[in-house]
């Protein structure tokens, strides 16, 4: 079975002249890997995609996060990072509520799964989420597993490829987090499950696809 | 441990290695599954174990740095790990011993892309017969690379020393306590830069260089294993 190429830290890439993207460093004129990975090479941008690692948030993210704590106006959640998001009142829901007469866990409610998107993070990495979009939406039902959040890209595959196979095949409604929380709600989920969890541990190999496909059969 | 009179008989070591002969290396990652990366390292007998979690949530929040992450490790020896039964928890020694792989590692890292968070690393000893603080980081490197933390460089460490007026590599227990001089060394091997330096004992000028330049050798050696085993991890065929 064919693997790519991977990089260790400190391992000389090319010598500079591209953007410096993420997963790795320039020193003298020479662009180093940041992180164990697999490089990628574009027109104008170099960077190392990481094999493992935490989820550190980015705006424009979309994640699964768990209400942690009910607050005077507005939410903790766990995003499975490093760092708890804040998700204020006004970005929760979308009409007036008085704070003073109402309590927020009619909205949401600790232990609550939403879905929600990372609107802003500050240099000291305080995350602000918010659910003002489409999609947006507390899931009912279902569990939630963990991946790495670097294999996330993969698990959805080229243009949602992997995960559409595996909806189609096991009839599952399943939702990705950028942060390596998946959510999944259907009657086979067991087998979606583990099949996630091979690409997870296999996503450095080439022909995946395939080998999924085989793995759900009819 | 009785003295010995003579470490050195024929050029050869009380072991049979030649002066410049680093013991057998072994080197593993994965062996911790509940962190975040895990490393295990042999050094002919002497096993250690380094396991990273983070980067992480810090609390207190008093200890968090708005600017930067922090590091923590922590070196220990089980009780097990030697002769005479090592009575358990932190001491002088390995306080001390804590600090020095914390210092070794800090240079490498990237602290500054999680602020307000810590990496902590769990360095064990398992079974100790010398130069265990040098297995100990080099772990605690791979450990670091394992759990996809970004790094400018691996850490490649080992001991150097003089016994019976030889300078030799990487010590054995015997060695290191019968020893008039020893050097515990490590590098960033494509950065060629030091990070850890300690001697105790006597030598001349000219040693000392000597030692150097033969601890470089011996970190090269070190790291082209580090960097073997790390690759093959990913290139499982099934």
């Amino acid at each position: 079975m064919e693997t790519r190429e991977v990089v260790l830290p400190g391992e000389l890439i090319e010598r500079k002249g591209r953007k410096i993207g993420k997963g790795v460093y320039a020193e003298n004129d020479r662009v180093f890997a940041k992180v164990l990975g697999i490089p990628r090479i574009d027109e104008d941008e170099v960077s190392v995609i990481p094999l493992s690692g935490v989820y550190i948030p980015s705006v424009g993210d979309r994640v699964i996060g768990i209400v942690t704590q009910v607050e005077i106006s507005g939410w903790s959640v766990d995003i499975n990072s490093p760092y708890t998001a804040f998700l204020p009142l006004s970005e929760g829901v979308d009409f007036f509520v008085d704070v003073t007469r109402t309590d927020l866990s009619r909205f949401f409610d600790v232990n609550d799964v939403i879905f929600c998107r990372i609107s802003r993070v500050t240099k000291s990495k305080i995350v602000q989420v918010s659910m003002r979009d489409l999609g947006s939406r507390k899931m009912r039902d279902g569990i939630i597993i963990k991946v790495t959040p670097s294999k996330v890209p993969r698990i959805i595959g080229k243009g949602g490829s992997m995960i559409n196979l595996i909806k189609n095949k096991t009839g599952c409604d399943i939702v990705i987090g950028q942060n390596g929380v998946i959510w999944i709600r259907g009657e086979r989920k067991d087998k979606a499950i583990e099949a996630i969890l091979t690409i997870e541990n296999e996503s450095h190999v080439i022909g995946l696809t395939e080998k999924i496909e085989k793995m759900l059969g009819g | 441990m009785k003295t010995r009179e003579k470490l050195i008989v024929d050029g050869k070591r009380l072991d049979g290695r030649l002066p410049e002969q680093l013991r057998t290396i072994e080197m593993k990652t994965g062996v911790v599954t509940r962190a975040n990366g895990s490393a295990l390292m042999k050094f002919g007998n002497t096993i250690a174990i380094a396991s990273v979690h983070g980067p992480r949530a810090l609390f207190p929040r008093h200890l968090q740095e708005s600017e930067t992450c922090l590091l923590r490790c922590r070196y220990n020896m089980a009780p097990f790990s030697v002769d005479e039964r090592k009575s358990p928890g932190p001491d002088r020694r390995s306080v001390e011993l804590s600090k020095v792989i914390r210092l070794a590692l800090e240079p490498t890292l990237f602290l500054e892309d999680f602020p307000r968070a810590t990496i902590d690393v769990y360095v064990e000893i398992l079974q100790a017969d010398g130069s265990t603080r040098v297995a100990g980081i080099n772990a605690a490197s791979l450990a670091l690379a394992d759990a996809g933390i970004p790094m400018r460089d691996l850490v490649a460490a080992c001991s150097v020393g003089k016994i019976s007026g030889t300078l030799v590599v990487d010590l054995t227990a015997d060695e290191d306590n019968n020893s008039e001089a020893d050097l515990a060394f490590a590098m960033l091997p494509s950065k060629k830069k030091i990070t850890l330096l300690q001697m105790d004992g006597i030598l001349t000028k000219e040693e000392l260089n000597k030692l150097l330049k033969l601890a470089k050798d011996s970190c090269e050696k070190v790291y082209e294993t580090q960097k073997k085993v790390l690759k093959e991890k990913y290139k499982r065929v099934e």
